[in-house]
């Protein structure tokens, strides 16, 4: 069986600047990626090549057994890739209740604005937001809102949910309850990708976690492993201390 | 249901207005219907998508060119009508995609000098009259028959249009066109086709404009390119839906009827300045009322929770 998604050297360049370069990354099915790298590496960049919002400059993104290098956001959204975005976007002046149905509503699930309801209702409960269902968006709290990115992309139905910094500006109990959520929705099967800035909180939930650098894929491989590698210390404190430290950082 | 049912209230009201006999009420509600029509098109991509189009007048007027074309060579009023809908319709999906991947003001200019583009050609085109404007076919019927005839025409697409909107407002498309107004990149991520979405919208802002064009045609018998282009035709719908309420099904119905009262009243009590004064009085209502009349009524009586 083919890996779920599959990156083969993808690229981006904005005028001068090589956003993403070469990128090239599978993602096996029930797997939890987690993708690290310094602020302005390019993580948030890829994930929009992936979901079609710039189309790649080069390479090809195959997802399952289409290639959507070239689709639009909501023909790749429909075969079942999701995502929340880093800087929260809700329909601000409509209900909680509203926002996640419209997850349900067009990726295909449910017939229509009624059905769409009554399923963003499970997904409200499921993240325990079912007590704001009739609030406005906008007048959420930012942990809130973040999680209602969450329960709208759940309502998509997803096979593969990328995760654009959920934890970001989050207090440590909020963070708890949040990872709680993302394993229990691994736990159903969806395959997620991880960008995330709180190392701590990267290598307790993936699998498998891949560097990027500059727009560039430095390394991959196991959360340990990541954390002691070479390339990946240099990218983030510098080469005299990764030199001065071989075994690298805990 | 209590929206249908309100709308049939509205409905038999009207429809029994002839029967007062006062020609000069039978004129400004036939008037009322059209700019009910032009506000409630507006709604539809202004109100609902949130795309602020100016292609109104271009849309009325390329109805009323096509019906009377239509109707000099020959064909029947109510189906020249038709036949002008559906062009309306044909050409306002043209129209959006070349200009609707626009935002904003962009889109708003972009739609703005439609109406002026379609003038010129209609100045030079053979066949349109040009400059001098055209005549249509009088209908052989007596005068107060074809009062009639033209307020009820009206009526009747009045009350298609709004009966539309009742059913788009409650649909997937409804639904989809908030999500686009509220955060376009957040719908197309979440799988709205955005722009067949749109490209609906505008179409249903033109297709029953298109009609009323045509019917206003017929009803005043002559047309020319400054006359059914006006660029106030693309103001008015806009002003009417904010005083009545943006995005709401009886909004623009209510906007018409105020603008219309406004405007006779304006007109008649100040003839020298009643331009600045109409201006201050709308001026004023966006002002103090940005969410318009509606939202009083609703802050009156609000509406009871429906059991779930």
């Amino acid at each position: 069986m083919t890996a779920l998604l599959a990156l083969d050297g993808v690229s981006r360049r904005f005028g001068g600047l090589n956003a993403v370069d070469g990128v090239s990354l599978t993602v096996e099915r029930g797997e939890i990626v987690g993708l690290i790298g310094p602020n302005g590496a390019g993580k948030t960049t890829l994930i929009n090549l992936i979901t079609g919002v710039y189309p790649a400059t080069g390479g090809h993104v195959r997802f399952d057994e289409h290639d959507i290098t070239r689709m639009k956001p909501y023909q790749i959204a429909r075969l079942g890739l999701a995502r929340t975005f880093q800087i929260v976007q809700p329909f601000p002046k409509m209900t909680v209740l509203e926002n996640v149905a419209a997850g349900a509503l067009f990726c295909g699930h449910a017939g229509n604005v009624r059905e769409a309801e009554t399923i963003a209702r499970e997904h409200l409960a499921f993240t325990g937001m079912a007590d704001l269902a009739d609030r406005p968006a906008a007048s959420l709290t930012l942990a809130r809102r973040k999680r209602l990115e969450l329960a709208k992309s759940l309502a998509m139905r997803p096979r593969l949910l990328m995760l654009d910094e959920v934890n970001a500006g989050l207090n440590p109990t909020e963070i708890e309850e949040a990872l709680g959520i993302i394993r229990k929705i691994a736990e159903q099967g969806v395959t997620i990708i991880v960008i995330e800035h709180l190392m701590k909180v990267v290598l307790s939930i993936s699998h498998r976690v891949a560097v990027l650098h500059h727009g560039q894929l430095i390394a991959q491989g196991a959360p340990r492993s990541i954390v002691s590698d070479k390339s990946v210390i240099e990218a983030y404190l510098g080469a005299k201390y990764a030199a001065a430290n071989p075994g690298g950082v805990h | 249901m209590r929206t249908w049912f309100a709308l049939f209230v509205v409905a038999l009201a009207l429809a029994s207005l002839p029967l007062t006999g006062n020609n000069y009420l039978l004129r400004l509600a036939t008037t009322v219907c059209m700019y009910a029509v032009m506000a409630q098109s507006w709604n539809f991509i202004g109100g609902l998508a949130g795309y602020p189009s100016f292609a109104t007048a271009a849309f009325f007027g390329f109805g009323a060119y096509t019906s009377a074309i239509l109707q000099n060579h020959g064909a029947p009023p109510m189906l020249a009508w038709g036949c002008a809908g559906l062009a309306a319709l044909v050409f306002a999906a043209f129209l959006g995609g070349a200009i609707l991947h626009l935002r904003g003001h962009y889109f708003a200019i972009a739609s703005l000098i439609v109406a002026e583009m379609l003038r010129e050609i209609v100045n030079t085109m053979p066949g349109t009259g040009g400059g001098k404007g055209m005549n249509l076919p009088i209908l052989k019927i007596s005068i107060a028959a074809q009062a009639q005839f033209f307020f009820y025409s009206m009526l009747a697409l009045a009350l298609f249009c709004t009966a539309a909107a009742i059913v788009i407002h409650r649909s997937k498309l409804g639904f989809g066109l908030r999500c686009i107004q509220q955060n376009e990149d957040a719908a197309s991520i979440l799988g709205v086709n955005t722009y067949a979405y749109k490209t609906a919208a505008f179409s249903l802002s033109a297709v029953f404009v298109g009609m009323a064009g045509a019917i206003y045609a017929s009803w005043v018998n002559y047309i020319e390119p400054p006359d059914v282009f006006d660029v106030l035709l693309a103001v008015k719908p806009l002003v009417m839906v904010l005083l009545g309420g943006l995005g709401t099904i009886f909004g623009p119905a209510l906007g018409a009827v105020i603008l219309l009262t406004f405007e006779e009243l304006v007109w008649r009590n100040f003839l020298t300045i009643h331009a600045a004064a109409l201006g201050l009085i709308i001026v004023v209502l966006v002002l103090f009322l940005p969410n318009g009349i509606l939202s009083l009524i609703r802050e009156r009586f609000p509406r009871r929770e429906r059991p779930r």
